[in-house]
């Protein structure tokens, strides 16, 4: 094991370096384009055995991830923002053929007007197209993301594959400290490649062809099936990770001083971080609250949430994306999933921030979180929905 | 390829179909005309090889032209294409 300062992008070049897939295929985009040049810069030196796959569209990188894929190769290819939407047709046939493998979606403001800066929108919009979705808080946690998405994304009770999510330049492009495993533990630890077939022209099959109405509802019912099949694995597969190298987060969320909480503030992603910070003076203050961190936004944390979420007074939500004419979706899904026990409905309330990367500050959640307590204590109902901006 | 295990999944049905007629390809039972040569007329010019769409058509200089109708479409576009009209469209079922 050594220790590197690395940015967020690189962390993924390396953790991609250490699996060593047989095939990379990307188009360059801002804030994605460092993780392929580092890995492209790999290749070139013989430090990584890999076929890089060089093509004229996103759309295109992700076909040939996929038939790459579908003849037994392990995978990898990254993207962001609009890149990721014009490939959000392949996204579908990938997971609906139930092929394992692994994508980096950097996070950048959908266009338009033209934007660079991070929010969730790119990331949320791929939410039904039935790949398993995590989200890292920090440059560590995304190089250790990207190693375990292929053993989830191979596991034959998932079989789906895994986009893993950072911020563009918060976390993209902004150096830590970042410990890397050892390589041929890495690949022992993976073993061989898994997957339902093979096309391999030793037998003659046909994928995604023509399937009866009832047919393509057994398939897609299998997707949903092993979603749920997938929270085991995740939680599995993050112990055996932690015994192996040290580091395991916990599963499909992260529990920050939230065990004796009287309230929660639940987010997704970097500003996490900030967050925290913002828990530990409101602690300080007295306040008992603690933050429930997303790890994995599909399948989505019904269960944790339902745990921690039940027993709280309040709950606050902080989405960096918004549905249009609704709400944030971490909020419509947390809401759906705690009003299977009504009787434990705790005050809840959505705020969206951070859009388009307006920059969020621990003095900002510090406030905020402190006037949503002081409302619920006071007996007021506390604003249901609010978009915070900055000016 | 001896680095991957194909395993069976534990949940769900598979989006895999077995190649027949009307897959890989092939044209199955849709086609509505069929074209049919007259080697007779034919001056072997070679433009209905080249212009067929899916590259179905042989022409020989000895023995002129066949067509692989396991393939052939019956889009008709060698038969616009001949310049000595010696490939006509017939019916399917006729
Ligand atoms: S009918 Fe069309 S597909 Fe068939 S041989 Fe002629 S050009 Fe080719
Ligand atoms: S286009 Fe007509 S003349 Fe020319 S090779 Fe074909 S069938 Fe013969």
């Amino acid at each position: 094991m050594v220790r590197k300062a690395l940015t967020g992008n690189h962390a993924i070049s390396y953790a991609v370096k250490l699996v060593k897939p047989e095939v990379i295929a990307a188009y360059p985009i801002t804030p994605q384009t460092s993780i392929v040049e580092k890995l492209s810069e790999m290749v070139e030196s013989g430090e990584l055995d890999s076929t890089m796959i060089r093509v004229e569209s996103e759309h295109s990188a992700l076909a040939a991830c996929y038939g790459a894929a579908l003849a037994g190769a392990r995978a990898f290819t990254a993207t962001s923002s609009q890149g990721l939407l014009y490939m959000h047709e392949v996204v579908h046939w990938v997971s609906r053929a139930r092929i394992p493998m692994v994508m980096a979606v950097v996070s950048r403001t959908i266009n338009a007007p033209w934007n660079i800066w991070p929010d969730h929108s790119d990331f949320m919009d791929q939410r039904d197209a039935g790949w398993i979705m995590a989200y890292a808080m920090d440059n560590q946690e995304a190089l250790d993301l990207t190693i375990q998405a292929f053993k989830i994304s191979e596991d034959p009770e998932v079989y789906l594959p895994v986009m893993v999510g950072i911020e563009g330049f918060i976390l993209g492009h902004t150096t830590m400290p970042v410990e890397i495993p050892d390589e041929e533990l890495v690949r022992e630890w993976l073993g061989p490649r898994r997957q339902p077939y093979v096309v391999d022209g030793s037998s003659p099959i046909g994928v995604g062809g023509l399937t009866m109405p009832e047919e393509t509802e057994d398939i897609f019912h299998g997707i949903q099936e092993s979603m749920e099949s997938a929270k085991r694995v995740i939680e599995r597969v993050d112990r055996e990770y932690g015994r192996m190298f040290g580091r395991s987060y916990g599963g499909l969320t992260q529990c920050y001083r939230c065990e004796d909480a009287d309230y929660l503030a639940v987010s997704m992603g970097a500003w996490s971080g900030d967050l925290m910070e913002a828990v530990n003076k409101l602690r300080e203050e007295g306040y008992r609250v603690g933050v429930l961190r997303l790890r994995f936004y599909r399948p989505f944390p019904r269960e944790d949430l339902l745990e921690h979420a039940g027993r709280s007074k309040g709950v606050v939500v902080f989405d960096r994306a918004v549905s249009f004419g609704a709400w944030g979706p971490i909020f419509a899904d947390l809401v759906a999933s705690l009003a299977e026990r009504p009787e434990k409905l705790p005050a809840l309330s959505n705020i969206v921030a951070g859009i388009a990367g307006v920059n969020i500050t621990s003095e900002d959640f510090e406030k905020l979180v402190k006037r949503f307590i002081e409302s619920v204590e006071k007996g007021e109902k506390p604003v249901y929905f609010e978009w915070f901006r900055k000016r | 390829m001896d680095r991957v295990e194909v395993v069976k999944p534990v949940h769900g049905r598979l989006p895999l179909t077995t190649p027949s007629k009307g897959v890989a390809g092939k044209t199955g039972l849709w086609r509505t005309e069929r074209p049919v040569v007259d080697n007779g007329k034919c001056t072997r010019c070679f433009q209905c090889e080249i212009y067929c769409p899916v590259n179905v058509i042989r022409v020989e200089p000895e023995t002129g032209v066949s067509i692989d109708y396991e393939y052939c479409k019956g889009c008709g576009v060698c038969a616009d294409v001949c310049p000595m009209r010696a490939i006509s469209m017939v019916p399917e079922a006729g």
